[in-house]
């Protein structure tokens, strides 16, 4: 998902002292850490990381869906986009400050991103090349995200759970208005319904990517499960995405591009095909069609924007020394 | 790079009238001014709230987690301070 | 009721006319100021010196975009030829738009977007907060509603404009480069309304505010440590159309889709 990086690390835990088993006991009954509490090192640096990655995708992911902004095809759309691409500025700043109490700046967050270190969901790799894409990316990356950001407000450590609650409150409107334009292409002319089934063409595989590695690979996220900062497996996850998903795109007479895709009876489950985990690594690897981009964007935003926060706080530094003349 | 670390203000917010101002979140702002501005251009986009507090986050003092039991248990046995510890007769009703 | 002589007002494909009574190009003047500035202020998403000033900039182009969206609204209705916000917006080539040169000027630097909102917002917020006694009912209305955000706006661009003013070295010097490059075009502000809507006390006229303008911005530019510019602002020509050249990328981009695929629904 946005932390689809932390599959890869490892999280070793295998802390025995009373300490460790106190948390895990507090863990267990389903008890929320909060910023004063110990915790195991690993717990906290899984957090930071976790946390980090999130806000990180929330900031680069304001960028594919923000080259649509200007060109939006209605007022209404216009405004909606803004808003839209607004709170996920909003979310990565909540998700910022919930990393924050676990010890970590803001500066050295964005520092690590900037500078290539840290790891944001492979889904904001991809371009977005036709409006359609800005409706298929609010149904199905957002409808992935609430997927994963649902289980994560019962998360164990409670800024980060309050962060989510938030964020979840926030983003019920993302996934509705991206199938809202979905659907209206789809119902639209030959071409906007042409418009709309290249963008699921394109989009569908990724965003299954997004849900992280196969369960088979990841020996790590056990140690997660078992602090409760993750509660459901990947596969369990994309499989229910799959579930959510797939009607909806009959629905409005779109076609999944998976031709080995069959409904099990047996199951109640849709059976999908083989996902190219090399595509995925690749793109996580910093090799995606816009990863360049996308840093470069951030690093340019930032450099920028340095004179101006400079100036902020030279400014405020002298109101300080001269309490006297406050602003009108 | 190096930047200038922009302080950071807890933020509360008054929802209704009546309410007390409930912890909402944090922003990072250089001033006063701009952190009250930043609250309500973050936390108020859909009508969360009639009026705002920003604190400077280091202005809050915590009371240690490993001082909990000193803290807050002894409050535990005094169940005297409870109306429920109380008998009286069903015929007083309500009080 | 529509003016236009053959009854049917365009096709779809191509640009629409428009029956411009002076109450018509009043709401279009007016809509088409906040569309621009607010398309400009979008335009910042995703880049904005901070992320908490991310949210701010957006925040005040959703109340442009929204206030661009009922006066367009209100000036179909006037028109009577049944266009609706998005023709009007999508529709006119930059001929036909009447904003003010001052809102169509590139971001620039953090300062130059900055200032531009705070020299045409020091005049917005006093026009529109006398347009809330206009004898229009659906304009004053419009006005209550976009001088609470006004009045925010200019707060915010205000205190920016201090902050950066007095800030540092770089930031004054950025700050006073914007003021300067943005002056010319703060002349066509108090550009004469028509005085028929004037007698009809519908609005203010435009020149009635530069005392408040000039109030506002001598105050302001004062404690920012910057200097007012001496010339009078002369750049003028929106409100008929004659724009400078950057209106017509903001119409490349703004009406692509709807001039790429005529008459579809979005």
């Amino acid at each position: 998902m946005y932390t689809q990086g932390l599959n890869n690390h490892d999280a070793t835990a295998n802390d025995t002292s009373a300490n460790s088993e106190r948390f895990q006991a507090r863990i267990d009954a389903e008890e929320r850490i909060e910023a004063n509490d110990w915790m195991p090192k690993a717990y906290r640096r899984l957090l930071i990381r976790q946390i980090s990655q999130h806000a990180h995708s929330e900031i680069v992911g304001m960028l594919p869906e923000g080259n649509w902004i200007t060109r939006a095809p209605s007022l209404r759309r216009k405004a909606a986009l803004l808003a839209k691409v607004q709170d996920e500025g909003g979310h990565g700043l909540y998700l910022y400050a919930a990393a924050e109490t676990l010890g970590v700046s803001r500066e050295e967050l964005v520092d690590q991103l900037l500078a290539g270190r840290a790891k944001y969901s492979s889904i904001f790799n991809y371009p977005t090349l036709s409006w359609a894409d800005i409706g298929v990316i609010g149904w199905l990356v957002d409808g992935a995200a609430i997927m994963n950001q649902i289980p994560l407000c019962r998360c164990s450590n409670g800024p980060y759970a309050r962060a989510m609650i938030r964020v979840c409150k926030e983003e019920s409107f993302h996934q509705r208005q991206g199938y809202e334009i979905t659907l209206t292409l789809a119902r639209g002319t030959a071409e906007q319904k042409a418009m709309a089934q290249d963008a699921l063409d394109r989009f569908w595989w990724p965003c299954l990517m997004m849900f992280g590695p196969p369960d088979s690979d990841s020996q790590h996220s056990d140690i997660s499960i078992q602090w409760k900062v993750k509660r459901f497996s990947n596969d369990a996850l994309r499989q229910k995405f799959v579930d959510a998903t797939v009607p909806q795109a009959h629905l409005i007479g779109l076609e999944i591009p998976d031709p080995a895709l069959r409904f099990d009876e047996a199951t109640g489950h849709w059976v999908y095909g083989q996902i190219d985990w090399d595509e995925f690594r690749q793109v996580l690897a910093g090799d995606g069609p816009c990863n360049r981009d996308r840093l470069a964007a951030r690093r340019k935003a930032h450099a920028d924007g340095q004179w101006v926060r400079e100036a902020a706080m030279a400014y405020a530094e002298k109101r300080r020394a001269r309490p006297a003349k406050l602003a009108a | 790079m190096a930047d200038p670390a922009i302080p950071l203000w807890e933020v509360f917010i008054r929802s209704r009238s009546g309410l007390a101002h409930r912890h909402v979140g944090s922003v990072h702002a250089a001033d006063v001014t701009m952190a009250l501005q930043n609250a309500r251009d973050v936390y108020t986009r859909r009508g969360e709230g009639l009026s705002i507090w920003v604190v400077p986050s280091n202005a809050i003092t915590a009371s240690d987690p490993a001082d909990k039991d000193m803290m807050f248990e002894p409050t535990g046995s005094k169940i005297y301070r409870h109306p429920t510890f109380y008998d009286v007769p069903d015929e007083v009703g309500h009080m | 009721m529509c003016l236009m002589k053959s009854g049917i007002c365009e096709m779809a494909t191509t640009s629409i006319s428009i029956a411009e009574t002076p109450l018509v190009a009043l709401m279009l003047e007016r809509a088409d100021d906040a569309l621009i500035l607010g398309h400009r202020l979008s335009e910042w998403t995703g880049h904005a010196p901070m992320l908490e000033e991310e949210l701010a900039l957006a925040n005040m182009g959703l109340d442009l975009i929204g206030q661009a969206r009922e006066l367009y609204t209100m000036a179909g209705i006037a028109e009577g030829c049944g266009h609706d916000e998005d023709q009007l917006a999508y529709l006119r080539d930059a001929r036909q738009y009447r904003n003010l040169l001052l809102v169509e000027q590139p971001n620039g630097d953090f300062a130059t977007t900055i200032a531009r909102q705070f020299l045409y917002i020091a005049f917005a917020d006093p026009w529109w907060r006398s347009t809330m006694a206009s004898s229009h009912p659906t304009l004053a209305a419009i006005a209550a509603k976009a001088e609470k955000e006004t009045a925010y706006h200019l707060r915010h661009s205000s205190e920016w404009l201090i902050r950066l003013g007095d800030g540092t070295e770089e930031s004054h010097a950025r700050a006073q480069a914007a003021i300067d490059a943005l002056w010319p075009y703060t002349g066509e502000l108090f550009e004469p309304g028509n005085p028929d809507l004037i007698a009809q006390r519908v609005c203010p006229d435009p020149p009635t505010m530069r005392v408040a303008w000039n109030r506002t911005v001598d105050a302001i530019l004062a404690e920012a440590t910057l200097t007012r510019p001496s010339a009078d602002g002369i750049l003028r020509g929106g409100r008929a159309g004659r724009h400078t050249e950057h209106l017509g990328h903001i119409l490349t981009d703004l009406q692509y889709l709807q001039r790429s695929f005529p008459g579809a629904t979005w």
